[in-house]
């Protein structure tokens, strides 16, 4: 079984729109199970021909039992969509859009409190567990191979980067997860490491995470009273000047605690063994691994 | 996205908090009738996207129309420059002149989003009028911190307890609590991604007023405020970063590096960037060309990277996803030919079309060096910095 999804997963896609369409389309060619696309004016229709269409999320939860939905409308509609997947009842919700108001997702997590879904995102890749060819979101399944590492971070085409140079050197993965670039997301590093620590496929971890705000600090701390698993680090922004967004929205060095070198210091207190560059994340995993 | 204290002003007193009486100018002779309307005894500020004003000149205090006049001619048409802005400034267009008022004390007040609280957080202080940070590094048990529920907003007692915590005098409570309460309503409503009043002032006649204002808003919440995406004013950023914000790129310049960055995706751009610094150099700016780019963005990418003078080598990371390789490379053909630049390239691409995408750099016979990744993206880097400075001695 892989952290999230895996073989059981049956997915739910919202927002069929040019990127949605294109990309629900990878997630069936790498093997995962869509059984349900929401579109509020193509119900009744199918999805490649394949797949209902239907118009809420809740008609088509009842109708098809999707238990993971994924959410790729514009960003000025996805704290709507994931509330109506939250209130749907789908188990793991993942919002890819990019974009999404800081208000609206400061009010959409307060609404999620005492719900029982959990979100993934916003503005990530989603996630991806190859054993059972399962994908929800934008990691391109080619460079994924099977294996025991599984992989957390905060950004999409970087973690591409590492999961690239752990498939060259013959280290596959268990799970891999993009938590999202935005200062206010679902799941937190906390969140997946925890996983990781309980996952029987996973021996040990990777984790990457840039500079701004402390969520890597958090990490740190779980690491150090919780993780027996060896975790490989990496912190990118250490070229980053201070007071300067660098793209994602979370990424701004707004004090010390936010600076890439501090986070590093932390990962390594806690017995991290952090990469000296992005360029070697791999080898610093095959060093660990004793490879 | 940031706006002028004027405007910041002007929203502050539609939801009814107390400012001083002030009007803004474009000329000496308009501050002048200013401060005649406003009783002679005025402040003249400069108005700038800049913190630091006062200690470079931008604030005087003046006794006369005559005077206002003066400091506004000093200050209209020059280039302010604080701690705060790159070392050519940033123009002063306007000015604002405000009446001078009668303080009985000096107080902080603002307002930010907390990541970490997940909940908009109130910061308040008895120490006003000074850099919050130096009150946060000597005493940071003055600032009062206190969270408002993302859903219902601040609530009064909670404003209450803000106003009595930083010594606002008893009788004075209610006003400060109905001021707190409001400007959290701007934070919220308007999406805003800090406001800050410093200082907040009580004044010797007994008000509460925001001698000062600062409203930053969320770039990506401006779709739902288009009143206020028309207060921006380009001039006061970087030239470059003002083209790629039309451009639809999220660009930032760097000082004092001499590589210029092209990357898709932000963390792989940080990461590319970092790389510069295996080579012995330093990134000259970030640029995320992001997942759906077409060609003549990726064009115009290259154009603003050639058009920094500090640049002598760029790297490009492409990672293609959405954004397919051979996309990124016509793009690239197009910019290099537009420019008609000679600079080298280190090129890496990987993913979605990555060998039709070197092709179509190879073919078109540019100067470019291929590598596979990171890694040997650094040691090309040094490589052709290497040849670029021996160069540029023999020259």
């Amino acid at each position: 079984m892989g952290i999230l999804v895996d073989e059981n997963t049956r997915l739910l896609v919202q927002g069929l729109g040019r990127d949605g369409t294109f990309q629900a389309s990878s997630c069936r060619a790498y093997g995962t199970n869509m059984v349900a696309g929401v579109h509020p004016r193509r119900g009744g229709t199918k999805f490649e021909d394949e797949v209902p269409i239907f118009e809420t999320v809740t008609e088509a939860v009842d109708a098809t039992g999707a238990n993971v939905g994924l959410i790729f409308v514009p960003a000025s509609g996805a704290a709507d969509a994931i509330i109506e997947q939250v209130d749907a009842g789908l188990p793991l919700v993942v919002c890819i859009s990019e974009g999404v108001p800081v208000q609206d997702m400061v009010k959409t997590l307060a609404y999620m409190e005492g719900r029982s879904s959990r979100l993934l995102g916003p503005n990530c890749p989603g996630l991806i567990h190859p054993r059972t060819r399962a994908k929800v979101g934008i990691i391109p399944g080619s460079i994924l191979s099977e294996g025991q590492v599984g992989v957390v971070s905060r950004s999409g085409t970087l973690t591409y980067e590492a999961v690239v140079q752990l498939t060259e050197l013959g280290i596959g993965q268990s799970t891999c997860v993009g938590i999202g670039g935005d200062p206010l997301h679902g799941t937190t590093f906390v969140d997946v490491l925890e996983m990781f620590e309980n996952d029987d496929e996973t021996d040990a971890i990777v984790m990457i995470g840039e500079i701004g705000g402390t969520k890597e600090q958090q990490a740190a701390e779980f690491i150090n009273n919780h993780v027996t698993k060896p975790v490989v680090g990496a912190i990118v922004g250490q070229t980053a000047p201070p007071g300067k967004r660098m793209g994602h929205a979370g990424a701004i060095i707004t004090g010390v605690a936010a600076l890439a070198s501090e986070k590093i210091r932390v990962l390594r207190e806690a017995g991290v063994h952090v990469a000296d560059s992005p360029a070697v994340i791999g080898a610093k995993m095959a060093e660990v691994l004793g490879r | 996205m940031n706006i002028h204290e004027y405007q910041a002003r002007e929203i502050l007193e539609s939801y009814g908090i107390a400012v001083p009486r002030a009007g803004v100018a474009s000329t000496p002779d308009e501050a002048r009738q200013l401060a005649v309307d406003l009783g002679g005894r005025v402040v003249v500020k400069a108005q700038v996207h800049a913190g630091g004003r006062g200690k470079a000149g931008g604030v005087k205090l003046v006794n006369s129309p005559e005077e206002a006049a003066e400091a506004a001619a000093g200050m209209l048409g020059t280039n302010l420059v604080t701690h705060q802005t790159k070392a050519g400034g940033v123009p002063v267009r306007k000015v604002l002149v405000a009446e001078l008022t009668d303080i009985a004390d000096e107080l902080y007040l603002a307002i930010t989003m907390d990541a970490d609280a997940r909940a908009p957080m109130v910061m308040a202080s008895s120490e006003g009028g000074v850099e919050i940070e130096e009150v946060a590094a000597d005493s940071p048990n003055k600032i009062v911190r206190v969270a408002a529920d993302p859903l219902i907003g601040l609530t009064a007692y909670h404003a209450r307890d803000i106003a009595t915590e930083i010594g606002i005098p008893i009788n004075l409570v209610r006003q400060a609590t109905g001021l707190i309460t409001n400007l959290c309503r701007v934070f919220q409503e308007l999406d805003a991604s800090l406001v800050e009043i410093n200082p907040l002032v009580v004044t010797t006649d007994g008000r509460v007023m925001a001698l000062d204002a600062k409203i930053a808003f969320e770039d990506d919440a401006l779709f739902r405020h288009k009143e206020i995406a028309e207060l921006a004013d380009p001039e006061q950023n970087d030239e470059l970063e003002q083209k790629a914000l039309d451009a639809g790129l999220a660009y930032v310049k760097l000082d004092g590096g001499r590589v210029g960055c092209m990357v898709n995706g932000a963390g792989l751009a940080m990461a590319t960037m970092d790389i510069t610094k295996t080579a012995g150099a330093a990134p000259a700016n970030f640029l995320d060309i992001g997942g759906g780019a077409a060609e003549d963005k990726i064009a115009e990418a290259l154009e603003i990277i050639v058009s920094d003078g500090d640049v002598e080598a760029i790297l490009v990371n492409v990672f293609g996803g959405i954004l397919r390789c051979d996309v990124a490379a016509r793009g690239i053909v197009m910019g290099v030919r537009s420019t008609e630049t000679q600079m080298p390239l280190v090129v890496a691409m990987r993913g979605t079309n990555a060998e039709e995408g070197l092709k179509i750099l190879a073919d078109a016979g540019l100067n470019v060096t291929t590598v596979g990744d990171l890694g040997e993206a650094a040691t090309a880097l040094t490589q052709v910095l290497g040849a670029a400075s021996s160069n540029g001695e023999n020259s």
